[in-house]
């Protein structure tokens, strides 16, 4: 469960390059549910992501996350709850190390870390036997360095290293947008069986909004750091793509009208 | 080239292999470009000196300079982590600041050790010819213990997170590590190794001076740099090996520059010679390239399994 209530984040106020990324942003998630979010650039999603996350700390409003107020928690102190992929390959792992000492890293996300080995006989058997669900035959290569791996490969692992633990929500911030279509769709199908076998509370950003319909269960728009459209149920079922366009176009066209209204 | 000439840059090179472990913690799993060694370097030799001086128990002397070390460091670190001070720039005033610090310590600048206990003492005894190896053999010892104890830290759950935090902070602290807290402890480990140094440094040399912490950085970095080149690895434990065999490497090829009377260079040349060779270390990996051009892929495994999944 995560509960979002009047969200704001305001990038270099009282300058002229002023953004007010997030304008009161409320969003409520229950326990297990897979919500899909779309809005045009620079409508505020990924400061909503960065904001659940702690990669930014709001200036005004209220997050929870399972019941627990993280408001002011900075990324480290949230990782147990929260488990991300970002947009690019290259953020989400470090290429630096091997496959193996990367999944050992998420492998004690939100945990103490001590002085014992990274990883043991076992727990190589388990990124095995991890490895293997992904059909890349990337079990054979623990201790390949993360460097190697094309970047389909490394958002495949990105997304096994976010359900090593437990956590209470998945944040997906684009992550096939760097990939090509057979890739992309590839990552997207192992998203929804991770998500599925979990029961992942997700929030996926996408800008295709064919991908935005055809996963999970309830989407929402953003637009202008607010959440202006919310679809589910029966409602979403029957839903296609121009359908949402059109929504889509109405809802950005009143909203600019609002902004007008503001402005006189 | 004479025996007591070979064992005395082998001395010295030990104790600058201690340097090139400190060095390779900041520069290298960091990613924090330190200078503080200049200062923490002979920070550790007049604790050391100091404290044994006055009577104290030279292996505790030359703890208490390690400590002294971690001090300089954190605060180096905190300089940066804490008021957001450019890296280069917060190591520059702890530097500058520590020679100041290191006079106060000593209270002159010089406190000579002639006659004094050392670490050393017990194991050389009267046995003053045999000084000339059985102080190199002590620095082995203290050397291969340091580097075992470091190997199996950076495979251990902490030591991952340290590398994590200098590889890709963000995604360190995705998972959850404080990466601020990882900055502040490698860079106090990083600078205790060198400070080590700077202890063990004195009392093989006789004494502390004010001046002995010039160029520590630049040959940290040159052994890095030389053993990277020479033994270019990514398994740990062949990382510090290659950065002390860099530090060997650097004081050997030294010692004979200076001693090959043909050539006629003398102790003033010693920072040119530096410089060269570090520079010719930079480039020595695109001279390889050059000669070996028909190495196509590094890894045929990697490129094979990144043709089946283009093939999927
Ligand atoms: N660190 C930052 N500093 C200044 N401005 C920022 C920063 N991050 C985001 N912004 C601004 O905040 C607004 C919202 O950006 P955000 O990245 O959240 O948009 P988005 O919906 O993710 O867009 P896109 O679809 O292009 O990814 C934009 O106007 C952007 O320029
Ligand atoms: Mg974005």
């Amino acid at each position: 469960m995560m509960r979002a209530t009047g969200l704001t984040k305001t990038f270099n106020p009282g300058t002229p390059i002023e953004t007010r990324a997030l304008r009161g942003l409320d969003l409520e998630i229950p326990q297990g549910q897979f919500v899909t979010v779309i809005g045009s650039n620079g409508a505020g999603k990924s400061t909503f992501l960065n904001a659940i996350s702690g990669d930014l700390i709001v200036d005004e409003g209220r997050l929870e996350i399972a019941g627990r107020d993280v408001t002011r928690q900075n990324a480290w102190q949230r990782a147990g709850l929260v488990a991300r992929v970002f947009q690019d390959p290259m953020a989400g792992t470090c290429e630096g190390l091997t496959i193996e000492e990367n999944l050992a890293l998420a492998m004690s996300r939100g945990q103490r870390r001590g002085f014992r080995a990274a990883a043991n006989a076992s727990e190589r058997d388990f990124f095995r036997s991890k490895l293997a669900t992904l059909k890349l035959g990337l079990e054979n290569r623990l201790a390949d360095r993360m460097g190697l791996l094309s970047g389909g490969q490394r958002q495949a692992v990105s997304l096994l290293m976010a359900s090593l633990q437990p956590s209470q929500i998945l944040l997906l911030d684009e992550h096939t947008a760097a990939l090509d279509p057979r890739t992309a769709a590839f990552v997207l199908e192992l998203t929804d069986s991770i998500v599925k076998e979990q029961q992942l509370t997700t929030l996926m950003v996408t800008h295709s909004m064919r991908q935005a319909l055809d996963h999970g269960e309830r989407t929402i728009m953003l637009h202008q750091g607010r959440v202006v459209l919310d679809v589910s149920g029966d409602e979403r079922a029957h839903m296609d793509v121009p359908d949402l366009l059109a929504m889509f176009e109405r809802v950005r066209g009143e909203a600019i009208s609002d902004d007008a209204l503001l402005l006189d | 080239m004479s025996m007591i000439s070979l064992l005395g840059a082998l001395e010295i090179g030990l104790i600058f292999a201690l340097v090139a472990l400190g060095v390779l913690i900041s520069f290298r799993i960091l990613n924090f470009p330190d200078l503080t060694a200049d200062g923490s370097f002979p920070l550790g030799g007049a604790v050391a000196a100091v404290m044994i001086v006055a009577g104290q128990d030279p292996w505790l002397a030359t703890f208490c300079g390690m400590l002294a070390g971690a001090l300089a460091g954190l605060l180096t670190a905190w300089l940066h982590v804490r008021l957001g001070i450019l890296q280069l720039l917060a190591s520059i005033l702890v530097m500058i600041g520590l020679y100041s610090i290191n006079l106060r310590v000593m209270g002159a600048p010089n406190v000579p050790l002639i006659g004094e206990p050392t670490v050393f003492s017990p194991i050389v005894g009267d046995n003053f010819e045999a000084q000339a190896w059985l102080q190199p053999l002590v620095l082995v010892g203290v050397l291969l213990v340091v580097k075992l104890l470091l190997d199996v830290y950076f495979v251990s759950q902490s030591g991952l997170a340290m590398r994590a935090t200098g590889a890709n902070a963000r995604m360190a602290r995705a998972q959850g590590i404080a990466t601020d807290r990882m900055v502040l402890a490698g860079m106090a480990l990083s600078n205790a190794l060198i400070a080590l140094a700077g202890a063990l440094y004195v009392q093989t040399q006789g004494g502390a001076d004010i001046s002995m912490g010039i160029g520590t950085i630049v040959v940290g970095l040159a052994a890095v740099i030389i053993g990277e080149t020479i033994l270019p690895a990514r398994a740990i434990y062949l990382v510090t090996l290659a950065a002390a065999l860099g530090a060997l490497l650097y004081r050997l090829l030294i010692a004979l520059a200076l001693n090959a009377d043909f050539i006629g260079l003398q102790a003033q040349d010693l920072n040119l010679i530096t410089a060269v060779l570090v520079g010719f270390a930079l480039v020595l990996p695109m001279i390889k390239r050059k000669l070996m051009p028909k190495k196509r892929s590094a890894n045929p495994a990697a490129a094979a399994s990144n043709k089946k999944e283009a093939a999927k």
